[in-house]
């Protein structure tokens, strides 16, 4: 598993996105205890819609907020939403595909048949229903939004490696060793399933990042105060031609994060399964 | 001798596309004595591994072992056990080497934590008492440098190690009866040897019963006590080995020593048996060799029972009554 991260990691792809991708998070972690406060506004006049400058470096934006801090701050938002988003689908995707793929049978038709029906239902328009009817909510409730509508594919990813391991000779030798059934599942089944399960992760996580970025560009993702990258956008709507920065950087965030996070994760692809590339 | 195992009318059945069911082993009995290496042997598709899979309730589904069979480990019944009654035989009164010590390693965890983790499946031990454990089995099994082997993980290892490791993982809950189901198949020659070897000294000082599960009849030879040669799902051949090679009296039997060439005698053609083993719904009423045998006669329509052909020798054909 560690192994196939280092092996993505000597993959010129891998180590550019992952790089960026570290630096982004850390400067989005990190930054804002150097930053001035992104709600503060230095002067209320005077400074709208500032020019990038040395006290500003991505200039100031229509309510005079610094846009470096507003990005730093957003990335913490956006990629806690990410991560946490993808790590719930994953968790429940995997959930599900092991019960379906292990008992096999009526289990797994009903279960599949619930997956297959969900993955014909458009994702973005069932959050943007959801959402407009309870309008605005907190981040968590948009966490758990974004898993609770995200686990369909993993647990067909899942599903088809457990119904191939399950053949594997290693989880029958366990069998006749006496394993109880928990431990055949967690202990032989789900880490063998890890490789495609980080593949999806990563992958899933540049996904997100556009999902909650058009959710916030909608009005209906992170509340507005708070920043988040496609709040910003949607913020700078109106000064587009006086103050582009505004939205241009957090623009530039969103395609960098989303960049990285693909390229990474097609490296890790290629060397969790070197067959596939 | 004490009798450790004893296996009586195994039927195994399988669901046929929905044309009822097939047996693919129909009624298969013997038994194992304390120390005994018992071989049995036939053509891929005759039954033996799911022979071996039964023996630990594995017979993967839909298939199912039938009503009348049974299966007796001393006192046990197997067929009465279930849930954690099952799991206290496997491994622990039972235990299996598989076929392929490829993919028989899980590749994600070493090889101590494997061993390991059938140590603790059965006896209450540390974490640390188990890996000890699982030090002397490596050693047992003639790992070299057995301490630093621990922490390899499957991959880092050849072949014949990994068949160790395997044979390790079985030895770890200390099983009466030990089951190698084609165990140096996957193996270069050489290795094979050495694997052999290795499970002989281990039946002798742990005084365990061993079902030797081969196509090979080269490894059987001066290895097992006794042979049961299976045909299409159904025991035709049973005898000591010394007799058994001495005098094979099923026409099977018989083609299978005439397909392996022989290192004394006469050079000849190798004579392979004509056909194949027919798929279990394809097979023939009577004696279900009939087809392909060279000696067929009009008695064959109807199906043999295991008669003696000499002491502690028994086949399944109606030549036995009809001594040439």
């Amino acid at each position: 598993m560690l192994d196939a991260v280092g092996r993505a990691c000597r993959d010129p792809r891998g180590r550019a996105g992952g790089l960026i991708l570290v630096a982004l998070a850390a400067a989005a972690v990190i930054g804002p205890f150097f930053l001035p406060d992104p709600v503060v506004q230095p002067c209320v006049l005077e400074c709208r819609n500032l020019g990038p400058s040395l006290a500003h470096p991505f200039g100031t934006d229509d309510l005079s907020r610094d846009v470096l801090s507003r990005v730093a701050n957003g990335g913490r938002i956006s990629l806690a939403v990410a991560v946490l988003g993808v790590g719930l689908s994953l968790s429940l995707g995997a959930m599900v595909g092991l019960v379906a793929g292990y008992w096999g049978g009526p289990v797994d038709a009903a279960l599949m048949r619930v997956v297959d029906a969900a993955l014909a239902t458009p994702r973005l328009f069932l959050l943007l229903l959801v959402l407009a009817v309870l309008e605005q909510v907190p981040v968590g409730m948009l966490i758990l939004m974004i898993g609770a509508t995200g686990w369909f594919g993993a647990s067909r990813l899942v599903r088809g490696e457990v119904l191939r391991l399950r053949e594997e000779s290693y989880v029958r030798a366990a069998e006749a060793l006496g394993a109880s059934r928990r431990r055949v599942i967690f202990r032989h089944l789900l880490p063998n399933t890890a490789g495609p399960l980080l593949v999806a992760a990563t992958l899933g996580v540049g996904d997100v990042i556009l999902l909650e970025a058009g959710l916030s560009f909608l009005g209906l993702g992170v509340p507005l105060p708070k920043p988040s990258w496609g709040g910003m956008i949607l913020d700078a709507k109106p000064v587009l031609f006086v103050a582009p920065w505004a939205g241009i950087f957090p623009g530039l965030a969103i395609i960098i994060t989303v960049l990285s996070a693909n390229l990474f994760g097609d490296a890790l692809r290629d060397a969790v399964d070197p067959r596939g590339a | 001798m004490t009798r450790v195992l004893d296996v009586e009318q195994l039927r195994i059945s399988f669901p046929d596309g929905g044309r009822g069911r097939v047996h693919p082993v129909d009624g298969v009995s013997f038994s194992l004595e304390r120390g005994e290496t018992l071989a049995l042997v036939g053509e891929s598709g005759c039954g033996k591994s799911l022979t071996s899979l039964a023996l630990l309730r594995l017979v993967p589904p839909p298939g199912r072992i039938e009503e009348g069979s049974s299966i007796r480990l001393g006192d046990t019944d197997v067929l009465a056990l279930e849930g954690d009654a099952l799991r206290r035989i496997r491994g622990r009164r039972i235990g299996m080497i598989f076929q392929d010590p490829m993919t028989s390693l899980n590749p994600v965890f070493t090889v101590g934590a494997q061993i390991a983790e059938g140590v603790r499946a059965h006896f209450d031990v540390s974490r640390s008492e188990a890996k000890q454990r699982a030090l002397k089995l490596l050693e047992e099994v003639g790992i070299p440098d057995p301490a630093s082997r621990l922490d390899a993980y499957p991959h880092q290892l050849s072949g014949g190690m990994r068949q160790r490791v395997m044979i390790a993982i079985a030895l770890s809950a200390e099983p009466e009866i030990l089951i190698a189901d084609e165990p140096t198949t996957a193996l270069d020659v050489t290795v094979q040897a050495q694997i052999l070897e290795v499970l002989d000294r281990l039946r002798d000082s742990h005084g365990m019963a061993v079902l030797l599960i081969t196509h090979d009849l080269g490894i059987v030879a001066g290895r097992a006590d006794r042979v049961a040669v299976m045909y299409a799902g159904q025991i035709v051949e049973e005898a000591p080995t010394a007799r058994l090679f001495a005098q094979p009296s099923h026409p099977y039997t018989q083609g299978l020593f005439a397909s392996v060439p022989r290192i004394s005698g006469p050079v000849t053609r190798l004579s392979p048996i004509g056909g194949s083993v027919p798929p279990p719904g394809a097979w023939p009423s009577g004696c279900r060799f009939r087809p392909r045998c060279p000696k067929a006669f009009d008695k064959s329509e109807t199906m043999p029972p295991l008669l003696p052909v000499g002491p502690d020798h028994r086949m399944r054909c109606w030549l036995a009554d009809r001594p040439e």
